[in-house]
């Protein structure tokens, strides 16, 4: 039972399939099965959020699931973020507003907040500041990830 | 930093998890949400033979409301709990406290019954299960048994499962009339683990407290229940001087070790503060003073 089992599961809308140990992590398997290597591995164990990735429309940590489990699930990571080569307004905010440095980080911050506009669509500077708390920037540019959130929000609101 | 070999298994039901749980005894982990497993099994701090995932095990998902309680299942996620107006509406202390567990892409993975079994002393349910009498079922190859939280959680990560045994659901009392609550934390960074947490409920009667409730989490080796602190209230009720007097016996009564983030000294304080300002947001709120801001 630890052998290789087959795994499929819709990655950004298509349809993927490869072979993976139980053990196999969810964020090796992105990477190394997929070759989706947008979908970043800080710390492996759940601390740092760079290997977030939504899990059936909600975000979740690829670092703490194994890839059997989702075995069935739709997934969507950085790479499904923009649509036929135009940016997400919470790229092009990021962009704008400096809200990178040397990017580590930036896959899981971008799907972090993808995650928390949806549940909080016009959140205050202080909710965007506890949201973000799940995704560690090492260069620590919080200031303008947090500029970029809200004028994303901002955006999304006013043009869905 | 990669998990070593085990055998899989993913049982589709509770049933089917207890038979496995049952074949492999104490060679198997059960994987419920798995943010404290997997960081386990990634260090190689754990290194089970089989794990058993419950997390295809749907009939353990689910929140239900009875006669003045709500019955939840083991895998219920924390973020359905954040989520429910029912577990908003009658046991606002567990979502208010949800708030603080973990991050919202840990909590859409973790779930509150592998939160209570892994028993860490610094998480929030346990000492909102404390606090609240929570009663939690476990089932084993004996059959079902009702726990009471205040004999469940033994120690440091430590709970009165057997082998064999799992979790299967909480049963927690749902808000009385007359009643507030609070969950106060202070921690490094929101989401990180509790340096101290305080869950308190209070139901007044006219000016009188008819029963306090006070528990603590990152105070000791276990959810700790503050019953001299209670005390003081229920006796001499909940004005302010009185809050204090509670608020420091509570202090007294827990044994918090030190470690990288707090002294000894400095989390007995915190006991002591967080305890008056939950007692005091609790009470607002029992009086009906409308929602209480939320500190954070």
């Amino acid at each position: 039972m630890a052998e290789p089992r087959k795994i499929r599961m819709t990655v950004n809308g298509q349809a993927r399939e490869g072979w993976a140990e139980p053990r196999r992590l969810l964020a090796d398997f992105l990477r190394e099965d997929l070759g989706l290597t947008g979908t970043h591995i800080g710390c492996e164990h759940g601390i740092c959020g760079a290997c977030t990735v939504l899990l059936n429309g909600e975000a979740a940590r690829s670092c703490l699931m194994l890839a059997v489990q989702a075995d069935g699930a739709e997934l969507m990571t950085i790479e499904g973020l923009a649509r036929g080569g135009v940016l997400h307004p919470l790229q092009e905010a990021f962009w704008e507003h400096h809200g990178l440095q040397c990017g580590f980080c930036t896959p899981g911050m971008l799907m972090a907040a993808y995650d928390f506009l949806r549940v909080n669509p016009d959140p205050t500077e202080e909710e965007i500041r506890e949201a973000l708390s799940a995704v560690l920037c090492r260069c620590t540019g919080y200031q303008g990830i947090v500029r970029a959130v809200k004028a994303a929000a901002d955006r999304m609101r006013s043009a869905p | 930093m990669k998990p070593p070999p085990f055998d899989y298994y993913a049982p589709a039901s509770a049933a089917e998890a207890l038979e496995l749980l049952g074949r492999y005894g104490a060679d198997a982990r059960l994987l419920a949400g798995g943010q404290s497993l997997v960081p386990l099994l990634n260090f190689r701090l754990s290194a089970p033979a089989v794990i058993i995932d419950l997390n295809r095990a749907t009939d353990l998902a689910y929140i239900k409301e009875e006669t003045g309680r709500v019955r939840l299942g083991a895998m219920t996620r924390q973020r359905a709990i954040e989520f429910s107006p029912l577990v908003k509406s009658r046991l606002p202390l567990l979502a208010e406290a949800t708030r603080w567990v973990g991050h919202l892409p840990t909590r859409t993975r973790g779930t509150v019954g592998g939160s209570l079994a892994h028993s860490d002393p610094a998480a929030e349910y346990p000492a909102v299960a404390t606090a609240l009498d929570a009663e939690l079922v476990v089932r084993g190859p004996a059959g079902e048994r009702v726990v009471p939280a205040a004999e469940f959680f033994l120690g440091l990560m430590t709970t009165a499962l057997q082998p064999g045994e799992m979790l299967v659901e909480v049963r927690l009392p749902a808000l009385a009339s007359n009643s507030g609550w609070a969950f106060e934390e202070f921690s490094r960074r929101h989401g990180d683990f509790a340096i101290v947490g305080i869950a308190a409920m209070v139901t007044t009667e006219r000016d009188r407290c008819r029963s306090a409730r006070l528990a603590a989490c990152g105070a000791g080796p276990v959810a700790v229940r503050l019953r001299g602190a209670e005390e003081i209230l229920e006796q001499g009720g909940l004005g302010d001087l009185n809050i204090n007097a509670a608020a420091a016996r509570a202090a007294e009564l827990v044994d918090p070790s030190a470690d990288l983030h707090a002294s000894v000294e400095y989390r007995r304080h915190l006991v002591h503060v967080l305890t008056r300002r939950a007692l005091k947001r609790a009470l607002e709120r029992a009086r009906g003073g409308g929602a209480a801001p939320l500190r954070s």
